[in-house]
């Protein structure tokens, strides 16, 4: 069922089971003498599910890290404070407007698929305004890492600094996919085929970009 | 707001040579590729494992061709003290990383996963086609680690810092070596992810009408489990691997402590902690090796079940307990560390997990063993191997029980007997679990039926030989003969290099035995009977489709479930088995909605 913006669905409850899988799904039970019941309740799409599975895996990975933080720190006593650049807290200012953006974003292509025309005007605007604050936010980070290496510091120089310099860089590299996420959202929007599964995914994966951040630096500023 | 996608695309059928057999989005043709190259790299380790052994049983044994593979390694055809160690890491991580995880889990996991659940492929067919491919660059990451200057890492499969850390300064192999050993887990651990993503999804979102999650077969289940776990654990361990190679790359110091002299050098790093490694480490190393068996234990129960024609005693409470290991599997990683140094308390905190884990085990064990009561069980390849699956769990579960508790580990820690404990509850029992789903499911793979006759001389020797190997490792080790050593000459093992004999010779028949294997497998491959659709009379969804199964699975029409997946001789049923899409009403009692 290849739904696009300009075409809403129909709500089909007459689906039959041979029309694929996935309408299966947490609750449609048949009972053993084989009465079939209606479809009632549709399955959540896999984007849907798939993406709290990822976020699980992320979230596992960024605990592994913050654990080995915690343990190194205890391990040793060549443990230095570092002052964290400046530019940060304005990096984070970007990044919380991001996911403010996404947010109006969505419900623009919400009320756009939904064909409630005058409060949909240009969904993608939104987009393009998030896409760039995330561009933005990259290159602070970046402007963060070469504000630092100028001033000698390094990934070696001490650990605290490995630290800052492993959890920024880990989490950059997952918002670059986010902003692949946010890019192929938009060409899907032009095109004609974006599903709302997708544009839920990708914004949920970026908001949670958002809050692993806002934990990161809060970990960056107690502990480094 | 309309729900705007109900499911994910099916994708076409594929119609180049390429898009079918090499870069395919089919599940059924990823879990192929996954079983060859599982079926590659275990018999790349059992390679090394001979050449271990007959260094261990004949230590001066020439053995012919050997400097091919490293003329610094094995001067004369003789292994050197390090190249010895060298050769034990790579056959224990290929066969941990690359035998025991791909071939239970990815393999049959995606072949029969999404026919099971009743589904025409897993949600997100690019990442799982990444999946292998990801592993597969994995692999040959790892084995180019064989032909670098010195050689792959003597580290163990555990690469413990500092040793794993330090750089070449600690021997041949812990310069490159190393890094092309981390690099290759980390990608390694990449595929997994991505593989667990889609088990997860396919399990939660594709099952077909009526399959509620407890009439999901024990199979299902059991990967679905061990995809949890994976999701959880590769997520660790790959932060870890990443973290080792910063420590070379980038002359961090996550895991070298300072001053630390090595080989008369001091090492420029300071203040790192080498426990950190082996909390990353067996944080995801305990539930590894759950990994490793979990799936089994799903292949053994529905392989048993169809062969005693009944269900097992309890559907749920081996779903509970399955569910239960993996939960515990991350309270109890503590166990590998009793001797490490970690404070006493913490030793305590994590024996009693460890016991703990003990009884879910049990159950499963004794669910097994109380349904095979009494049971009139049909004795093919498959359930043999099952059989001599519970056999191996039981006997290498119970030296588990000493090993739990600190004060008897602090005489066994590092010796052969944790050796043998190991090998057989997850090597050879994992093991088995894939030659019995191999048995069971090659008809429905390739059309085809394997040689019974071939399988049964397999199952004999390989039952008789694996015991031959690993039971005289526990009184080696009780004996204190100590691990990872490649010559016994002190006075107290030299008494006992004639068993390290009799194990060598044991080896080398059991390895030979493995070959009736692969020739059975190629064999039939090409000329074994023609495969019915269910030439097993089973019940579960893998049975009701064709042989092998078509591209989307089902054909036209998909599935739709009326029963658990476990009726078999029900009273007052029309056969002795009744598919899980026979719309045929039953009274049965233990019927799952
Ligand atoms: C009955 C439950 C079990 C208990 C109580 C148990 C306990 C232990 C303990 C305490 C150790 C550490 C020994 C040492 O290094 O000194 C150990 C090692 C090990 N166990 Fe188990 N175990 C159990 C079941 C299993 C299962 C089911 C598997 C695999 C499927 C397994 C795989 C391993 C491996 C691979 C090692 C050694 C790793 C290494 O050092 O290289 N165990 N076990
Ligand atoms: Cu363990």
């Amino acid at each position: 069922m290849a739904t696009t913006v300009h075409e809403p669905p129909k709500h089909d409850l007459e689906r039959l089971p041979s029309q694929g899988s996935g309408n299966g799904g947490w609750r449609n039970l048949v009972p053993a003498d084989g009465d079939l019941p209606r479809v009632k309740d549709h399955a959540p799409p896999p984007a849907s599910t798939g993406i709290w599975v990822g976020l699980a895996a992320i979230t596992m990975t960024f605990a592994a890290f913050t654990s080995a933080l915690v343990v190194r720190q205890g391990a040793a006593p060549d443990w230095q404070h570092i002052t964290l650049p400046s530019i940060l807290y304005f990096n984070t200012l970007l990044i919380i407007a991001s996911s403010v953006t996404l947010e109006i974003s969505r419900r623009r292509v919400a009320a756009f698929m939904g064909g409630i025309k005058d409060r949909a005007a240009n969904p993608a605007r939104w987009l393009y305004i998030t896409l760039a604050l995330g561009v933005l936010f990259v290159a602070g980070q970046t402007f963060a890492w070469v504000q630092l290496k100028s001033q000698g510091f390094g990934l070696a120089t001490n650990v605290s600094y490995s630290f800052f310099y492993v959890l920024t860089v880990a989490h950059a590299l997952h918002l670059l996919g986010g902003l692949g996420g946010l890019v192929r959202v938009i060409a899907k929007l032009h095109n004609s085929v974006l599903r709302r599964s997708t544009l839920d995914a990708t914004s949920r994966y970026w908001h949670f970009m958002g809050v692993l951040w806002v934990y990161l630096l809060f970990l960056l500023w107690m502990k480094l | 707001m309309h729900d705007m996608s109900a499911h994910a695309v099916p994708h076409g059928a594929p119609t180049s040579f390429i898009r079918k057999h090499v870069f395919s989005l089919d599940h059924k043709v990823i879990g192929k590729q996954y079983y060859a190259l599982a079926l590659l790299a275990a018999l790349i380790g059992m390679a090394l494992s001979w050449i271990m052994r007959i260094h261990l049983g004949w230590g001066s044994f020439a053995i012919p061709g050997l400097h091919l593979l490293s003329s610094t390694g094995a001067p004369g055809n003789v292994l050197t003290p390090e190249y010895y160690l060298q050769l034990m890491t790579m056959h224990g991580t290929i066969m941990v990383f690359f035998v025991l995880t791909t071939a239970p889990f990815a393999a049959f996991g995606n072949f029969f996963l999404p026919i099971q659940t009743g589904a025409e492929d897993m949600p997100f067919p690019h990442f799982n086609m990444m999946s292998f491919w990801v592993t597969f660059v994995g692999f040959w990451v790892l084995i180019a680690s064989f032909f670098v200057a010195d050689g792959p890492t003597l580290g163990g499969w555990t690469q413990y810092a500092p040793l794993s850390a330090i750089g070449s300064v600690g021997g041949p192999g812990q310069g490159l070596g190393v890094v092309l050993w981390a690099t290759s887990i980390a990608i390694f651990c990449v595929g997994q992810l991505f593989g667990s993503l889609n088990f997860i999804t396919t399990t939660l979102d594709m099952r077909c009408k009526g399959m509620s999650l407890m009439r999901l077969p024990l199979t299902a289940w059991g990967w679905f489990i061990t995809s949890v776990m994976g999701l959880t654990a590769f997520a660790v361990l790959m932060p870890a691997c990443i973290l080792l190679i910063l420590d070379h790359v980038a002359g961090t110091s996550f895991f070298v402590a300072s001053n630390l002299v090595i080989n008369d050098q001091v090492l420029p790093h300071s203040g790192g902690s080498t426990l950190l490694w082996q909390h990353l480490f067996w944080f995801f190393g305990h539930p590894e090796v759950y990994i490793a068996i979990v799936p089994g234990m799903g292949i053994v129960s529905h392989v048993l079940i169809t062969n005693m024609r009944k269900p097992m005693l309890s559907h749920r409470v081996l779903i509970y307990s399955m569910a239960a290991l993996a939960v515990l599997s991350y309270m109890v990683y503590g166990h590998h560390m009793f001797v490490s140094g970690m404070n006493p308390i913490s030793s305590l905190v994590f024996s009693f997990p460890t016991l703990v884990i003990t009884i879910p085990s049990t159950i499963v064990v004794l669910m097994w063993l109380g349904s095979l009561y009494g049971s009139k069980l049909r004795i093919n390849s498959a359930s043999l191997f099952a059989l001599g699956f519970v056999s191996m769990f039981i006997s290498g579960g119970v030296s588990g029980f000493f090993l739990a508790q600190p004060s008897i580990d602090i005489m066994l820690h590092a010796t052969y007997f944790v050796v043998g404990h190991f090998h057989l509850v997850m090597g050879v029992a994992a093991m088995f679990g894939i030659f019995a789903g191999t048995y069971f499911w090659f008809p429905k793979m390739t059309g085809r039926m394997m040689n019974e006759t071939l399988g049964k001389a397999h199952f004999i020797l390989s039952f008789i030989g694996a015991y031959c190997i690993f039971m005289p490792f526990h009184y080696l080790g009780i004996a204190g003969n100590v691990r990872r050593y490649q010559a016994f000459t002190d006075d107290y093992l030299i008494p006992l290099i004639p068993v390290h004999k009799f194990i060598t010779v044991a080896a080398l028949v059991t390895g030979f035995a493995q070959l009736i294997f692969v020739y059975n497998l190629i064999h039939s491959r090409f000329k074994g009977a023609i495969a019915s659709d269910n030439p097993w009379q089973g019940t579960s969804l893998e049975w009701s489709t064709a042989t092998p199964p078509p591209h989307n699975n089902f054909g036209d029409k998909m599935p739709v479930v009326y029963h658990d997946p476990y009726q078999y001789s029900v009273e007052g049923a029309s056969a002795d088995f009744i598919m899980q899409t026979s719309p045929e009403k039953i009274n049965s009692p233990n019927e799952e909605k």
